[in-house]
């Protein structure tokens, strides 16, 4: 997957949980664009039709907490969110979306900094996160999680390791 | 050397490097994996996307449906039909549909599969009610769910141990859920983040294991990673009363290192009620005196268990649920309904007024069997109470106990149960 992200940023406040990302209504959907057309409706139910593909958000406290289910980031990826920059977020939403391929860069400065609706960017390599000549330097990821990112998701890193067993 | 916690024995027991420290990185292989039929037919997909062809031990598998089960639309019908199709493709004998199963988390327990020094996988956050058996449940997505229905194994960051002292016994009406309810106001809705509460002391002698998976439950809902009980008497007698083979309960050493201390004493706990939009907002049943309420819900896999029932019935014997009022009540399990079946219970919820449900994860999750209109107020034994949780998005939810769940729904308003013990009308 590519490790440069850019996007407009949109703000949200502390916990934000799974439930208002995609309300449990829509739990028996797997069909991505259908989960989509939900993506953020139990908050802000504007939200799909102002984010555009390539959008960042920025978000607080424990972002993601709540239920574990992965229809919150299968829907956050088909709106076309390409990145989180959070304070902090819920440990099976951070694993969820590492998983699916949703970089989730952990960075109190930036995700209080970031401007609502101007483009930012951030680069996985060295966790920068930029926006209008501002630079901020998020938590660096482990291992694991790069390695994840860096194939793409889980599916081709198990596909990688029942190959080669 | 310092000591070690229940968290990082357990942990180490199950992972392929042998040892846990807190923070180190482990490969863990659990004893259980657990999905349901919204997070089941996500990983199966995923399952066959990583190129599987049969998972890691089909012995060791439960799939159950709970959520839209029974099945309220067409949509969920298929999901459940995916679920047991993968079960039967793979000759999974753990599969439990309505009728024979109930929510996951209680029936896990129920089947006895669940014991001192063990580890689930559930494809649910609330995996960690399986904290109250000695055991570590731990959540996760359906994706990751599938690598460890592949692999058998998933890797993990170890997490740092909160000690929970527990002292004292509980006053009329305070429960389980109380102890929960309380510790999250203390320490906030991720006050635990990246822990494991660790529950221990004398005050588990006047916690039924009920109770205990009451408290377990809503472990999430501070933050933690995972929760676990000490192992007493009391879990020793339940793995032997559910058949789950003997094991020595897993205790932490003497110096054991702990992120934090906190100590409850039970005996000065009132009942409390969570107000919406956070678990974390809890509050003294008197604060919210005269709250009305439209709709009142004692079930979820937190509280519907036969402990919960039987306080149900205490209340509602002789009395009604008040007019304009509506009562649902979802016992747990299959088992669990025929257990108030044959104790009278069900009759005595019907005959005040109260709907019984079949055994399903239903309106607390918003699904199904109970969902609120824009502007409606439930009170409900569940776990939740986000924005929009159990229906439209400005329809609100607060958490208590069965007692007070109950004796709102008698009085039309929330009230300490108490108050509606004293009035006249329940039968002796």
């Amino acid at each position: 997957m590519s490790m440069t992200f850019e996007g407009r940023v949109h703000r949200f406040g502390d916990e934000v949980n799974t439930d208002v990302i995609l309300p449990g209504r829509y739990l028996a959907l797997r069909d991505p664009a259908e989960l989509g057309r939900h993506c953020l409706e139990g908050l802000d139910p504007g939200f799909v039709q102002r984010v555009r593909p390539g959008d960042i958000l920025a978000v607080g406290r424990n972002f993601g907490c709540g239920s574990s289910r992965e229809h919150a980031v299968i829907a956050l990826k088909a709106a076309g969110v390409s990145a989180i920059v959070a304070v902090s977020a819920a440990r099976i939403f951070f694993r969820n979306a590492v998983n699916l391929g949703l970089p989730v860069i952990l960075c109190p400065e930036a995700a209080l900094a970031l401007r609502e609706g101007e483009a930012a960017r951030i680069t996985l390599a060295d966790m920068a996160v930029e926006q209008g000549g501002q630079r901020w330097q998020g938590l660096p990821l482990g291992d694991e999680v790069r390695a994840i990112l860096a194939a793409g998701g889980l599916v081709p890193r198990v596909r990688q390791a029942l190959a080669a067993a | 050397m310092s000591g070690r916690t229940i968290t990082e024995k357990i942990i180490a027991a199950h992972s392929a490097e042998g040892a846990a420290v807190a923070g180190g990185i482990v490969t863990l292989r659990p004893d259980v994996v657990l999905l349901n039929d919204v997070s089941g037919p996500l990983a199966f997909e995923q399952f066959d996307a990583m190129g599987a062809t049969r998972p890691f031990d089909p012995a060791r598998i439960v799939l159950v449906a709970d959520h839209f089960a029974p099945a309220p639309d067409i949509t969920a019908a298929g999901a459940i039909a995916m679920t047991r199709d993968f079960a039967r493709r793979h000759g999974i004998a753990h599969f439990y549909e309505p009728g024979r199963g109930g929510i996951e988390h209680t029936l896990l327990a129920e089947l006895g599969m669940v014991g001192h020094g063990g580890i689930v996988f559930g494809a649910d956050s609330h995996t960690c009610t399986a904290g109250a058996f000695n055991a570590l449940g731990i959540g996760f997505g359906s994706t990751d769910l599938a690598g460890a229905l592949a692999l058998g194994q998933l890797w993990m960051r170890v997490p740092e141990s909160i000690r929970v002292e527990l002292t004292g016994t509980p006053g009329p009406y305070v429960t389980g859920k109380d102890v929960i309810l309380e510790l999250i106001r203390r320490i906030s809705s991720d006050g635990a983040a990246d822990a494991s509460l660790e529950f221990g002391g004398p005050g588990l002698d006047a916690l039924p294991m009920d109770a205990r998976m009451a408290i377990a439950n809503m472990a999430v809902e501070a933050g933690a990673d995972t929760c676990v009980f000490e192992g007493d008497a009391q879990s020793g007698a339940d793995m032997a009363r559910r058949g789950v083979p003997a094991a020595p309960a897993v205790t932490a050493d003497a110096g054991a290192t702990y992120r934090q201390r906190i100590a409850i004493d039970l005996g000065a706990l009132s009942p409390l009620v969570a107000k919406p939009p956070s678990p974390a907002a809890g509050v003294p049943v008197e604060a919210l005196r005269g709250q009305k309420v439209d709709q009142v819900y004692v079930g979820n896999c937190s509280n519907g268990t036969m402990t919960d029932l039987r306080q149900v019935a205490e209340l509602l014997r002789g009395r009604q649920v008040a007019p304009g009022v509506r009562m649902v009540v979802v016992p747990a399990t299959q088992k669990i309904w025929r257990q108030a079946l044959a104790e009278g219970l069900l009759d005595v919820f019907a005959e005040a007024g109260a709907a019984v449900s079949p055994p399903t994860c239903g309106a607390c999750f918003g699904g199904h069997m109970g969902i609120l209109a824009a502007g409606e107020t439930a009170i409900a034994t569940t776990n939740r109470n986000y924005r929009g949780r159990m229906g439209h998005p400005e329809s609100q939810v607060f958490l208590a106990n069965a007692w007070v769940a109950t004796a709102a729904a008698i009085a039309g308003e929330i009230v300490p149960p108490g108050e509606v013990a004293a009035m006249p009308g329940g039968a002796a």
